[in-house]
């Protein structure tokens, strides 16, 4: 081996050491040795949809947080808004993988071929009216503001999603929501200080912070309501009905627009499920062509 | 030293020891890829290393964060590290539950971090069973600068430049440094 040494190196011998191996190729399976049987009287079709619910809403508002790489105030920004990415998809991928193993896959296994992991055939073969994700981790950015207010509206749902999912039936959700639970506390933190920075700052800085709850408040209408696979998987005690969130959602967020001396606007009343029946505006279709292209156009490439 | 032994393995220039060597030991002295001055034991992330049927090596390791890239590099180090000590078959799995938590790192792996300029974590938060209360103050998080050893410190960024670290300065010596934050 004539290259230097690097961390990678036994990395790279494990996939044929052509110094080819990059990161988003080979990579191995994450739940590689976590025993992935479905739990009695649970079935498998409900729980891989369940977990591509958990699993998109991550890994778009991660793909929605990088877009933030080159472009943050402060680096600092950039590198927490990386690290905060980093963490969801890393559950994206636990998540997407889990769907993998319960056989949900539909038709992206066929269209990314026999090579790529069950999770990156998810992310990358299915079309947007595939996904499972809300119309609130969709969303475009905007301004920074804006990114701020919808990253705590969306970490205050998913912690409250995840502390309850710790106790699901399910020994996989389960250990993946006590992690991801630490995580997202961070995650929350963050977002809210930011919010309350900017809401309590100058007056540009507090115009833009409401402006950016005035206009996330609106996706919050579906949030709450839950799918069948939602209602049944939560009576049969693996999965979090989300209209259990609603009162603990409504007070962190109440609490923090308070403290930030923002206005709370009045609630949106309840609409059915929308974006986890695939049913998604524009904005995901043009994530998705980004996130997508490259897997799609050459599957499987190594550089 | 056994890091580096085991450092030398891996890149295939010392000679394996090949009879009555611990498969424990050689996994134990893998170094994590990100924080080098670190054992996989003293990150403990190692959660269990045992000889089952037919001589298989089953080694079990968890992540520090979900996302954590480096669990694949580890992976990858640890099949390594143990086939070129003379281990044909060797198994390495995850393992998710308990998770992780910065209260895992040994005392030696404490000593390793700040020896290197790493302020070591202090004690992980307690965790309530319910709701998790809203922090919105500045983070109460303190850490000795590693370098001069006074108290006077600040957080520059929650996130560093792994996924585990937290970037600080301190304001007596005026030194940037990175802080292993309590998870």
């Amino acid at each position: 081996m004539a290259h230097e040494e690097t961390v990678y190196d036994a990395l790279d011998l494990a996939h044929g050491g052509e110094g080819q191996w990059a990161f988003g190729t080979g990579f191995d399976d994450p739940l590689a040795g976590v025993d992935t049987t479905v739990p009695d009287g649970v079935d498998p079709a409900d729980l891989g949809a369940y977990c591509l619910m958990l699993g998109d809403d991550a890994l778009v508002l991660a793909q929605r947080l990088t877009e933030w790489i080159t472009a943050a105030p402060e680096l600092e920004e950039e590198v927490a808004l990386a690290n905060i990415a980093l963490d969801l998809l890393g559950q994206a991928r636990l998540l997407l993988a889990r769907a993998g193993a319960a056989g949900v896959l539909g038709r992206s296994r066929e269209l990314a071929g026999p090579t790529i992991p069950d999770e990156d055939a998810l992310a990358c073969f299915r079309d947007p009216d595939e996904f499972r994700c809300t119309a609130l981790v969709a969303a475009p950015n905007g301004d920074f503001g804006r990114t701020m207010v919808r990253l705590l509206v969306a970490t205050t749902l998913r912690l409250a999603v995840l502390t309850r999912l710790r106790a699901s039936r399910d020994p996989v959700l389960a250990a993946l929501a006590a992690k991801g639970a630490h995580e997202l506390t961070y995650h929350r933190d963050y977002a809210a200080r930011w919010v309350l920075r900017l809401g309590d700052g100058t007056a540009e800085s507090s115009r833009r912070a409401q402006a950016g709850v005035d206009d996330v408040w609106p996706l919050l209408a579906d949030v709450f309501s839950p799918t069948d696979v939602e209602r049944r998987l939560a009576a049969a005690g693996v999965a979090v009905d989300p209209s259990g969130t609603r009162a603990e959602v409504t007070d962190v967020l109440t609490t923090v627009l308070r403290r930030a001396t923002l206005r709370v606007p009045p609630w949106p009343a309840d609409e059915a499920p929308a974006g986890r029946h695939g049913r998604h505006g524009p904005e995901l279709v043009d994530l998705l062509s980004r996130l997508q292209g490259l897997a799609r156009q050459h599957p499987a490439a190594t550089w | 030293m056994v890091s580096r032994v085991a450092r030398a393995i891996r890149r295939g220039r010392a000679e394996p020891p090949t009879r009555t060597v611990d498969p424990r030991a050689v996994a134990g002295a893998v170094v994590d890829p990100e924080l080098p001055m670190l054992t996989l034991a003293d990150l403990g992330v190692l959660r269990d290393v045992r000889t089952g049927a037919g001589g298989t090596v089953v080694v079990e390791i968890t992540p520090t964060y979900t996302g954590c890239p480096a669990l694949g590099v580890m992976r990858a180090d640890l099949l390594h590290a143990l086939h070129s000590a003379g281990f044909p078959d060797v198994e390495v799995r995850t393992v998710l539950a308990p998770p992780w938590s910065t209260d895992w790192i040994t005392e030696a792996g404490r000593r390793a971090l700040a020896a290197a300029g790493i302020a070591p974590p202090g004690p992980a938060p307690v965790r309530p069973d319910g709701p998790v209360p809203l922090d919105l103050g500045p983070t109460r998080r303190t850490a000795a600068c590693p370098l001069c050893g006074s108290a006077e410190t600040e957080q520059t960024s929650e996130f560093g430049a792994t996924a585990c670290t937290a970037l600080r300065r301190c304001r007596a010596c005026r030194e940037p440094f990175e802080h292993l934050k309590e998870l």
